[in-house]
């Protein structure tokens, strides 16, 4: 062929594609990073926390210059009412560097820097509209008049991905009951003011997941992490479930946003932004096939997401699985072989690190999350309305056991055999 | 705190339309035959609405998530690819 052939085109400059190319890059293979937007991170959104050991593997020496906004030093699961939330607090000093709230717009564009720095060609502003294909393998991409050829294709155009059904990968497209739907208000507030609202210190952050009403009592639920000078606020909820019950995400926002429980710590906010973005929930139940000839998928593309309710992960996965592909095409390089049965080294890789280990592990969660609705409505509706009897004094109520009264507000609502069928089956499941 | 609406919510967003090219487009006679419409309620944007019984779709405005492409029950009714580079939502927090 004629044509000039790299080694490696990578599609999107999130963090997937960002550690693939600089890992490519590292190895001294020729690379070309492909973003769409006009800088790396102004498509992307995410609620957002990143958990810092895949990125600590991918930049060990400076990847606490990342342009993160606030180490995470408080961790808070509330059960949210219209009228109330009921709240597990963690506060601790004990938490470290795990975790870091973060922007995309920032954090992307310095993945993306790290990437060019090591020698890979970052080229933003450019839409990939289809790949190339030839004698079934593929062989490059095609932006509007221009071709490029290369031994590789790294997809990382993050969880509404396209390019992956033209290659045969995704046979089907995304089953609405494996995706779901995230919205978000960046509101911003002096730093100060978070540091005092949200009882931190100095640079230390507070991630806040909600369980009830921010999500209109549908799978689903709502997020807060404090940044260094605003406040992220947003909900999720399944593309199945909003098409099953007709919610508007868009109103569950605000109506969300003016919670009375939210309200005061939102108060003299300026609203930044307004954003919404795909999130792929089904885990492996949605994994298209990892890789082809020439071709490779990573990152939200691949469905590397995991809800576990309580911890939300995507960009660790993200950054782990761009450095594993990347991986795959250097041995690739050194067999001069990128047929689907070397670059399928790729999934192997996975299956040793935590992203499938932890993606297998937790398969049952997402069928446990989508078939146990009380959790969502029920459930916090119970908690409030034993816990609010709890603390009532008002001297007329007829004295009454705790458990009685416990069953007395369940009465009704849900029977304790489904209470200890869900609670079995949540516990199985994690 | 006074909600608010959404046209105020896009306004503060950054976007570069691309006044040439829309980047969604919906084929009104396949919408027709769709009675529950849920790209008109589940668009974060809520850029689809209906107008005298038909569907109609502003894409200035659009956040580029793909809800109404995996929400949509008519095959080829929506298609949907991404604004050409530098188009579209440009986020400066995301």
């Amino acid at each position: 062929m004629a044509e000039e052939r790299m080694h490696a085109i990578v599609v999107g400059a999130g963090p997937a594609g960002s550690a693939a190319a600089l890992t490519l890059a590292r190895a001294g293979l020729e690379v070309v990073l492909i973003e769409r937007g006009a800088a790396p991170g102004a498509k992307n959104m995410t609620g957002g926390r990143l958990y810092t050991h895949a990125l600590k593997r991918l930049l060990p020496d400076n990847w606490a210059e990342a342009p993160m906004e606030r180490r995470v030093t408080r961790e808070l699961v509330t059960f949210l009412t219209e009228e109330s939330a009921i709240s597990l607090d963690l506060k601790s000093t004990r938490m470290g560097d795990n975790s870091y709230t973060v922007l995309r717009s920032r954090l992307d564009a310095w993945l993306a820097e790290q990437a060019e720095a090591a020698g890979a060609m970052v080229a933003s502003g450019v839409k990939v509209d289809a790949l190339l294909v030839e004698d079934g393998r593929v062989v490059g991409v095609r932006c509007g008049e221009d071709e490029m050829y290369a031994h590789a294709v790294i997809v990382a155009e993050g969880a509404n991905c396209l390019l992956p059904r033209q290659a045969g990968l995704r046979t089907r497209e995304i089953d609405p009951h494996h995706i779901a739907t995230g919205v978000k208000t960046t509101i911003e507030l002096p730093r100060q003011v978070i540091e005092d609202r949200f009882n931190l210190n100095p640079g230390e952050g507070a991630a806040q997941l909600f369980v009830g009403s921010p999500s209109g009592g549908l799978p689903g639920g709502g997020f807060l992490y404090t940044n260094q000078e605003s406040v992220s606020l947003g909900l999720v909820m399944t593309v199945a479930g909003m098409q099953k019950h007709q919610v508007r995400p868009a109103d569950l926002m605000e109506a969300f946003r003016a919670h009375p429980a939210l309200e005061p710590l939102l108060a003299g906010g300026k609203v930044a932004e307004y954003s919404a973005h795909l999130v792929p929930e089904g885990g492996v139940h949605m994994m298209p096939q990892l890789a082809g000839d020439g071709i490779l998928i990573a990152g939200d593309a691949a469905g590397f997401v995991l809800n576990l309710g309580f911890v939300i992960r995507g960009m660790d996965f993200a950054i782990a699985s761009g450095m594993h592909a990347a991986e795959a095409v250097i041995e690739a390089a050194a067999k001069g072989d990128y047929s689907a049965k070397t670059l399928t080294g790729y999934e192997q890789r996975l299956r040793d690190s935590f992203v499938l280990k932890e993606l297998a592990f937790y398969q049952r969660v997402p069928g446990f999350i989508e078939n146990t609705p009380r959790m969502f409505g029920t459930y916090p509706a119970l908690i409030e309305s034993i816990l609010t009897r709890m603390f009532t004094v008002d001297g007329t109520t007829e004295p009454a056991h705790l458990a009685s009264m416990a069953l007395t507000e369940m009465n009704g609502k849900a029977s304790l055999m489904q209470l200890a069928g869900d609670a079995w089956r949540g516990v199985r499941a994690l | 705190m006074k909600p608010m609406s959404i046209e105020d919510r896009l306004g503060v967003n950054k976007f570069a339309v691309d006044e040439e090219n829309a980047h969604i487009k919906v084929d009104t006679q396949i919408c027709r035959t769709c009675t529950d419409k849920p790209c008109t309620w589940a668009c974060p944007a809520l850029l689809y609405t209906v107008s005298n019984g038909e569907l109609k779709f502003d894409y200035a405005g659009c956040l580029e998530c793909g809800t109404c492409r995996i929400i949509c029950p008519r095959p080829g009714a929506i298609s949907w690819e991404y604004p050409q580079g530098t188009f579209g939502v440009h986020f400066r927090y995301g």
